[in-house]
């Protein structure tokens, strides 16, 4: 046809294609075994540098290579001056942000880059910085970018105020960057600490209040975005606890039982708050340490003595969620969170940070409302309706035992509010008197033994199927546990460690319906005089 | 067949102020009010931009230019604006105070790329995707609308648009913000609450969202770009195109060229002669020859008197004489302004913002639409801002933007204390709007085309739309602005595909700015 542009087929581009490939594999292959054949050899010249610049740029996750590269360059070191050795390593930097572009993520490279950066004798750290730059404006989320930029900042000495400024660029632009939220979290404590004479994980008032509108002009924008969520809660306080103990007062009358608590009850889960222990003179009891001692918090006495009198204890250990003392402060964020949540009325995140924020004002006097949430809460996320029944368990403890302190009882009792597990036993150490009936509780975990004044204990209407953790109570002597899945005689086993053991309910349970059950328990459980099926 | 000589009524009420003098000497007017015939023999340095004959040729069956109506775009540019000046400074030369003269506006003339048509890309638009598909774009660079500002309760104000916007925007409340990005996700797909208010003012409808007066605004004015009686559906699909432009090139949906729209028409063109296309430079068409039996036009005859045979001939709606076209009776104008001023409507941290403004109308005085040119889009010189203003006309283009223009603008002497950036130099003018031509219906011969000069609207989707129509009209089978091929991909085989220019031959003089005549041949 006259006058066309003619234009190749799609099989003739294909084919061309095939070739240009090969023809590109040959040259590859080769180049690798010259390589390899020159390693071997040791022979750390100028064409080996050539060479492997040949095959890293079109392949820079060759890691052989790069190391090959260096051996290269650790050799012309020791025979170049400084100089010279100044201009190999900025051509290789060059070389490297030509490899960067092939692969932004290529591990090999930023390797390289770093150890480059290390070794130049003059290095120009601006320029690194521009080229971090650059690379997270691209990719704000390239964690290797990252990686390499904080080794800059660390090296060069860039301050607080101006990293500072670069977490609130990236923020600005899109904030749904973990990595800049996280970076703030580090920086702005060293920038304004809470007391300027001492290094503190907190924040001084003022920074806060800057903090707490930045982070909600994010969860308003788009509550949905989870990683200005948890900038919030991590404002809101989850700093870290640390617990000064004097060995001496574990005399105290108070604290009689809890030298001989049996092994494995207390370990890293039980202790649900992180604390540090520090001891101030030597240690012998360690568990010990958890319920006597100061706690500093933020560089303030909190708890002036120790903890020997429970009531303290328990104040604290409720607002600990939560470490922010100004009420007024947490006021107004639950007054403005409240407003997003009035807009959003599904939002989880909404939800669980009112929750939270309900809890660290007045635990007791927002429980409706928390329940409430909390039902709210199942029914927009039940993928994770179980952790919530968890996390509303949690509370509903530690509102019981505020109650109980209140009361000064050795009582506690949790009826019907849908407990789904239970935690803080550490708390209820002196408690004599347990009902945990109509929840729904499926064990009694291994620190259940810590409750060594518990005398009677009652959990009827659960779903408890084990009773691992009832053994070795050594005054208990009453337990009922009506309409539960006791389903085995080797599910009551653990009892038969109480020594005290004399009433024992077990109607409504599987294992009533067993042959031969009555006359198994009696020698399974001798000390039961009272057994009812 | 006779065609009209120029086009009469695209330009009009021409005036052109300066106001870099040193005395308080305003409203220096140099080119009086032209009335409503601007002959171009009158306006000698307006005449680069006047002309707007545009004969589209082709000779070639298969292949006419699917671009012709782009190419119009560049009869709207005026790249010689130093032609411009010398005629105003004769009028008032005097030299000026603050940063820059008058004589060094005049000096760096060149530098000034100023198109009598004020558009924006949408950057999903029908330009943009055009411009990809064809690979048109690898001929010009783009730069970012960068903000999007609105003129509310007499203050120049940031629109949040995007969700970075929003998030650091300082002037709204976080409930605003929420509201705003509520809205702005919801609005993106089809609700029955929407239909119910379908043909109810979009204003009704937002103001039925709990919005408050300042989210209405914006999105009323700014985002959807509607006026308040514009109807709800109208509104919707409007707001989500704004929003579906969003975020593919930057933070507003819009793109501008780097050295301004006539870049547009250029772009096409230059494909085209990649491919073959010859353009008759200084060649007006004079006339056309009809064969009477088959009512087709032949040939062209030029204003040197010179044949060329065609097989389709594509023209601007001004040529047509008198009593071929038919009339339209709403044939509307715009009101259009272009101030060269020293600061931006809204300084902020860097002064290298490219805005798109929005100014709703006030008691009668109709909708101004302005976008405010940085240097860095190579349309003005360093230190200058190229703003233009566009509005449906009411009155002369003086009567309809000068209000606006003194408002947000210093025109009399530079006052420190003034924030308002300081206009050095202004020209008004009064342009027909081709959104009201017909294409269809005029007296002609069957291979003749008509096509309408630009139209009043911010993006080019009308003159893409009307583009493909007459191409379809042309070439029923053909692709529409197909991809072009790589240069590795094309096979020579015995003649270099550029010389293989057709059975005609009238390769006119390359190096003149106006008659672009796209004609890719092979």
């Amino acid at each position: 046809q006259h006058g066309r542009v003619k234009v190749k087929t799609t099989a003739q581009q294909e084919e061309e294609k095939r070739k240009e490939r090969e023809k590109k594999l040959k040259i590859y292959v080769a180049a690798r075994d010259a390589c390899f054949a020159k390693r071997k050899e040791e022979i750390f010249d100028d064409e080996a540098l050539q060479l492997t610049q040949q095959l890293l740029s079109s392949n820079p996750d060759f890691a052989t290579l790069w190391n090959y590269r260096r051996e290269i360059l650790l050799h012309l070191e020791t025979v170049k001056d400084e100089n010279e050795v100044q201009k190999i390593y900025e051509a290789e930097l060059s070389f490297l942000e030509s490899c960067l572009k092939v692969n932004p993520k290529s591990y090999g490279s930023w390797h390289h880059r770093g150890w480059v950066s290390a070794r130049l004798p003059r290095p120009d750290w601006a320029r690194e910085l521009g080229l971090c730059d650059r690379c997270l404006s691209l990719d704000d989320r390239n964690f290797h970018c990252w990686d390499y930029r904080r080794m800059v900042v660390k090296v060069s000495g860039v301050s607080v105020e101006q990293e500072l400024g670069f977490t609130d660029r990236l923020i600005c632009s899109n904030f749904s960057n973990y990595s800049s939220w996280h970076y703030r979290s580090t920086l702005l404590p060293l920038l304004h600490p809470e007391c300027p004479e001492q290094a503190s994980p907190h924040l001084c008032e003022e920074q806060l209040l800057k903090e707490y509108e930045l982070v909600q002009n994010a969860v308003f924008t788009d509550p949905n975005d989870q990683s200005a969520w948890f900038y919030y809660r991590w404002l809101l306080g989850r700093g870290m606890w640390a617990v000064v103990c004097h060995e001496q007062m574990l005399g105290g009358a108070e604290v009689h039982p809890i030298c001989d608590l049996p092994p494995g009850t207390i370990h890293d889960t039980t202790n649900e708050h992180n604390l540090t222990v520090h001891w101030t003179e030597k240690h012998n009891h360690r568990e010990c340490a958890l319920y006597t001692g100061t706690v500093w918090h933020a560089g303030n006495k909190l708890s002036k003595h120790s903890f020997l009198q429970e009531h303290e204890m328990v104040l604290l250990l409720c607002r600990s969620e939560l470490s922010v003392e100004k009420t007024s402060v947490l006021q107004s964020e639950l007054l403005s969170i409240n407003q997003l949540q009035e807009l959003e009325p599904l939002n989880k995140w909404c939800l669980l940070t009112i929750i939270l924020l309900m809890r660290a004002l007045d635990p007791l006097g927002y429980e409706k409302e928390t329940l409430a949430h909390f039902q709210t809460l199942k029914e927009v996320d039940p993928k994770r309706s179980a952790y919530y029944s968890d996390l509303c368990s949690k509370f509903m403890i530690e509102n019981t035992i505020l109650k109980m302190e209140y009361a000064e009882v050795r009582v506690f009792s949790i009826s019907d509010q849908n407990l789904t597990t239970l935690c803080h036993l550490d708390q209820l150490l002196l408690v004599t008197h347990i009902n945990l009936s109509s929840n729904r509780l499926q064990r009694l975990p291994p620190q259940f033994a810590m409750l060594q004044c518990l005398e009677v204990f009652e959990a009827d209407n659960n779903s408890i199927k084990s009773l691992e953790g009832v053994y070795c109570l050594p005054k208990l002597e009453e337990i009922s546990l009506k309409n539960n899945k006791i389903s085995t005689l080797a599910d009551l086993q653990p009892l038969a460690s109480c020594p005290k053991l004399t009433h024992l309910d077990l109607r409504g349970n599987p294992i009533t319906q067993t042959a031969g059950v009555e006359s198994e328990l009696a020698k399974l459980l001798p000390s039961v005089t009272d057994l009812q099926l | 067949m006779h065609l009209s000589k120029s086009d009469s009524t695209s330009i009009t009420n021409l005036q052109v102020f300066c106001y870099t003098s040193e005395e308080e000497e305003d409203e220096a007017q140099c080119n009086d009010a032209l009335n409503t015939t601007v002959g171009k023999e009158k306006t000698a340095d307006e005449e680069a931009l006047k002309e707007s004959a545009v004969c589209a040729e082709s000779q070639d069956e298969e292949h006419v230019a699917p671009e012709d109506p782009q190419s119009f775009l560049g009869q709207w540019e005026d790249p010689e604006e130093d032609q411009t000046h010398p005629s105003v400074a004769s009028f008032q030369s005097e030299p000026t105070r603050k940063k820059i003269s008058f004589a060094q506006l005049v000096k760096e003339g060149r530098r000034f790329n100023i198109d009598l048509v004020s558009k924006l890309m949408f950057s999903r638009g029908s330009l943009v995707e055009l411009l990809i598909k064809s690979n048109v774009s690898r001929y010009a660079e783009f730069k970012n609308v960068t903000r999007i500002l609105t003129y509310h309760h007499g203050n120049v104000e940031q629109v949040p648009c995007s969700r970075a916007d929003v998030f650091a925007s300082r002037q709204l409340s976080v409930v605003e913000k929420r509201k705003l990005m509520r809205f702005l996700t919801s609005c993106m797909e089809e609700t029955e609450e929407q239909q119910a208010y379908y043909s109810r003012p979009y204003l009704e409808f937002l103001h039925d969202q709990h919005l408050g007066d300042n989210l209405q605004h914006f999105l009323l004015h700014s985002i959807a770009m509607a006026s308040p009686d514009t109807p709800t559906g109208e509104g919707l699909a409007s707001t989500r195109h704004f929003l579906r432009c969003l975020g593919r090139y930057g933070n507003t949906p819009f793109l501008f060229p780097v050295y301004g729209l006539g870049e547009i028409p250029q772009c096409f063109c230059r494909m085209s002669a990649v491919f073959g296309g010859v353009y008759c430079l200084r060649h007006s068409v004079q006339c056309l020859i009809v064969d009477k039996d088959t009512n087709r036009c032949k040939a062209v005859v030029d204003s040197r008197g010179q044949r060329i045979n065609c097989s389709h001939f594509v023209m601007e709606d001004g040529y047509l004489v008198g009593d071929r076209k038919k009339m339209d009776t709403s044939l509307r104008f715009l009101s259009r302004a272009v101030l060269i001023t020293d600061a931006s409507v809204l300084p902020g941290e860097s002064d290298q913002q490219v805005s798109m403004v929005t100014v709703p109308s006030t008691d009668g005085s109709p909708t101004v639409r302005m976008v405010e040119l940085c240097s860095s889009t190579m349309t003005c010189i360093p230190g200058t801002y190229l703003v233009h203003l566009t509005c449906q006309s009411v009155g002369s283009a003086h009567d309809d933007l000068s209000p606006v223009i003194s408002r947000m603008f210093q025109t009399t002497k530079p006052d420190n204390h003034d924030q308002r950036p300081f206009v050095f130099w202004c020209l008004y003018f009064n342009m027909a709007d081709g959104t009201a031509l017909e294409v269809e219906g005029h007296d002609l011969p069957s291979n003749v085309y008509v096509c309408s000069g630009p139209d009043g609207n911010l993006g080019f989707e009308r003159t893409i739309e009307l583009a493909e129509l007459i191409f379809k009209k042309m070439l029923p089978e053909e692709e529409f602005c197909p991809p072009a091929p790589n240069p590795e991909d094309i096979i020579y085989d015995g003649e270099p595909p550029s010389s293989t220019g057709g059975e005609e031959e009238q390769e006119g003089p390359a190096d003149q700015e106006e008659q672009h005549e796209p004609e890719p041949l092979n």
